[in-house]
């Protein structure tokens, strides 16, 4: 490493500060950046006061909702933080929704195979590894379409999520396939201390991906390859050896969402993840990531994830009716899209390009 | 090194791509501290000329030598080892990230967190970010913002802050002030100057003549992929430069 040369000037020829008028635009792209929390703080008050109001109990406080909601959200958010890197990146990944499903037939069918020989417990531990190396297996294609064959991601994955929905449902036999391991069974639905085996799972895993986003090299470049990826490939990044491991991780979150479902329903269906990949992408975006590429935070689509599961769960809770769901989460789309382009339009810069 | 041994020296440089002769046989020589201006009409052979230079394209016949010894590059990564430097007119940053993390982009340096954990090292960035910025006169309190929230000027200054702190001897700028209003093309103007003041050699390419004559030493003019004359820049003025350029 080369270390900067002492200055050849006088010290006293000092200019003043060169940025002094772009503190007020940090405070205020900060508190954009964090509109996801804040949209959900305002909406946990929004339920608690409409709950103590209309039933005078609780909503925040009583261990059963947060439970709930944590489950609900458990694969939204695993799709989602997979997702996330993929939007950072300036791509999208379609397929995820069915390589979910691919997973959790291939989870239930590999545990009923193995359970006889192996043994419970051995049985899930091989299950979820066959599982997630086979939803790693359209994340190769996937990244070997986008990055050696410059096919748009939206297309590229668009065409696996066809692969994987017929391969899921071939697999399945147009069916579901119920599993019979009581362990996979106690895993999906039991708690430690309270908390549901598979939250903590997805926890754990969740926070591996922010320390991936954010601390580490692969993540830098994520968010450089999104901004400009010219910059990034003269920067001397292997663009297309990133891409196709950025693919394989988003295969690999849906794995991991496939075989929890297994688990949670002691059952794998192809049609798992079906409806929850628009989710997912609505969940990063609501995060505060962008689809034009370059932005985005694991904590930010964490809040986007449990937004969508609390504005879907407490709509049931005060009982109204399931359809306003989808209105709800359409407007804090387009809201949070709406705070994104403000947001793009004062910072500067990316709109003149 | 020898005072007289110049850091760049092209000879007898020729390009062609298959039977266009985009450069023929030119020759020229940067020295340390000294600021060389490009300057031709579009298609006149500086593009060409300068990525023969840093490792785009092999030329077709002809050398570079780098302080006397000759060098062949395979790439611009190759090219960038040695200390030759390419400034884009397109500022080729990552406009979502900090100065710092522009300046170590693709070379992020990483340190362990709580003993064990390899986190990226932020706090080196942004020091590091600091002295170089500094460096080029241009001084910088918020490290954790994105390149996005200063001024074009400002961000020609971090790509050349990257330049500088990888230890480039020779930067070759490409029209840096072509997307900048007057007080920004100033600033680099002011910027080149210290390059110079740094001992660096600097090839400059633009159009505008005010800016070459404002900072060069030496202008060497190209015509339809030759030279068409080389001039000290106190020996001449615009009109005959504009006379070289279109063959009058």
């Amino acid at each position: 490493m080369t270390t900067p040369e002492p200055p050849h000037r006088a010290p006293d020829q000092t200019s003043p500060p060169a940025d002094h008028a772009d503190k007020a635009r940090t405070a205020l792209q900060r508190i954009a950046d964090l509109r996801a929390w804040l949209f959900l703080a305002f909406l946990i008050l929004a339920f608690e006061l409409w709950s103590r109001v209309s039933f005078g109990g609780t909503f925040l406080f009583n261990p059963f909702n947060i439970q709930s909601i944590a489950i609900f959200a458990v694969a939204p958010l695993l799709l989602a933080t997979g997702q996330t890197f993929v939007i950072i990146s300036g791509g999208i990944d379609l397929s995820m929704g069915f390589i979910m499903g691919l997973a959790a037939v291939v989870a239930a069918h590999v545990i009923n195979w193995a359970t006889p020989g192996m043994g419970l417990p051995m049985a899930v531990l091989f299950g979820a590894l066959v599982a997630i190396a086979v939803a790693a297996v359209p994340g190769v294609v996937n990244g070997l379409l986008v990055s050696r064959l410059k096919v748009p991601p939206f297309i590229g994955t668009l065409g696996m999520f066809g692969v994987a929905r017929g391969v899921a449902f071939l697999l399945a036999g147009g069916t579901t396939v119920p599993v019979q391991n009581s362990f996979f069974a106690a895993l999906g639905n039991g708690r430690f201390y309270g908390v549901p085996w598979i939250v903590i799972i997805t926890a754990v895993f969740v926070l591996v991906m922010h320390y991936l986003l954010s601390q580490t090299r692969f993540g830098q470049h994520n968010y450089a390859i999104g901004a400009n990826v010219q910059a990034a490939s003269r920067a001397g990044i292997d663009i297309k050896s990133h891409l196709l491991r950025l693919y394989i991780l988003s295969g690999i979150c849906a794995g991991l969402a496939g075989f929890l479902y297994a688990a949670r329903f002691s059952a794998g269906a192809a049609q798992a993840g079906e409806p929850l990949l628009l989710d997912s992408v609505a969940a990063v975006v609501i995060g505060g990531a962008s689809l034009f590429g370059g932005s985005g935070t694991i904590l930010g689509t964490v809040a986007g994830a449990f937004v969508i599961a609390v504005i879907q769960y407490g709509l049931v809770f005060i009982n109204v009716a399931p359809f306003w769901q989808f209105i709800s989460v359409g407007i804090v789309i387009i809201i949070s899209v709406l705070i994104d382009q403000a947001q793009r339009r004062f910072s500067g810069g990316r709109q003149s390009e | 090194m020898n005072d007289m041994t110049p850091l760049l020296e092209v000879r007898h440089l020729s390009k062609s791509f298959g039977p266009v002769q985009a450069l023929s046989d030119l020759s020229m020589k940067v020295h340390a501290g000294e600021v060389v201006a490009l300057a031709g009409d579009n298609g006149a052979g500086k593009t060409t000329l300068i990525k023969a230079i840093s490792g785009v394209y092999r030329p077709t016949s002809g050398e570079v030598l780098l302080r006397g010894e000759p060098v062949q590059f395979n790439s611009p990564q190759e090219a960038r080892e040695k200390g030759i430097e390419t400034i884009y007119q397109d500022l080729a940053l990552a406009d979502n990230l900090t100065i710092g993390a522009n300046i170590f982009l693709g070379r992020e340096p990483m340190r362990r967190a709580l003993g064990f954990l390899p986190v990226l090292d932020r706090r080196k960035m942004a020091q590091a970010a600091k002295a170089t910025m500094a460096l080029l006169d241009f001084h910088v309190s918020r490290l954790d913002a994105p390149v996005s929230n200063f001024s074009g000027g400002q961000r020609q200054a971090v790509a050349i802050g990257r330049a500088v702190y990888w230890n480039a001897q020779i930067l070759i700028m490409d029209e840096p002030t072509a997307a900048l209003g007057v007080p920004e093309q100033r600033k680099v103007i002011a910027l080149i100057h210290q390059l110079k003041a740094q001992g660096r050699g600097v090839i400059f390419i633009s159009h505008n003549l005010q800016d070459i004559f404002a900072v060069s030493d030496r202008i060497v003019v190209l015509r339809r992929g030759v030279q068409a004359g080389e001039r000290r820049i106190s020996e001449t003025s615009h009109d005959e430069v504009v006379k070289l350029m279109i063959g009058g």
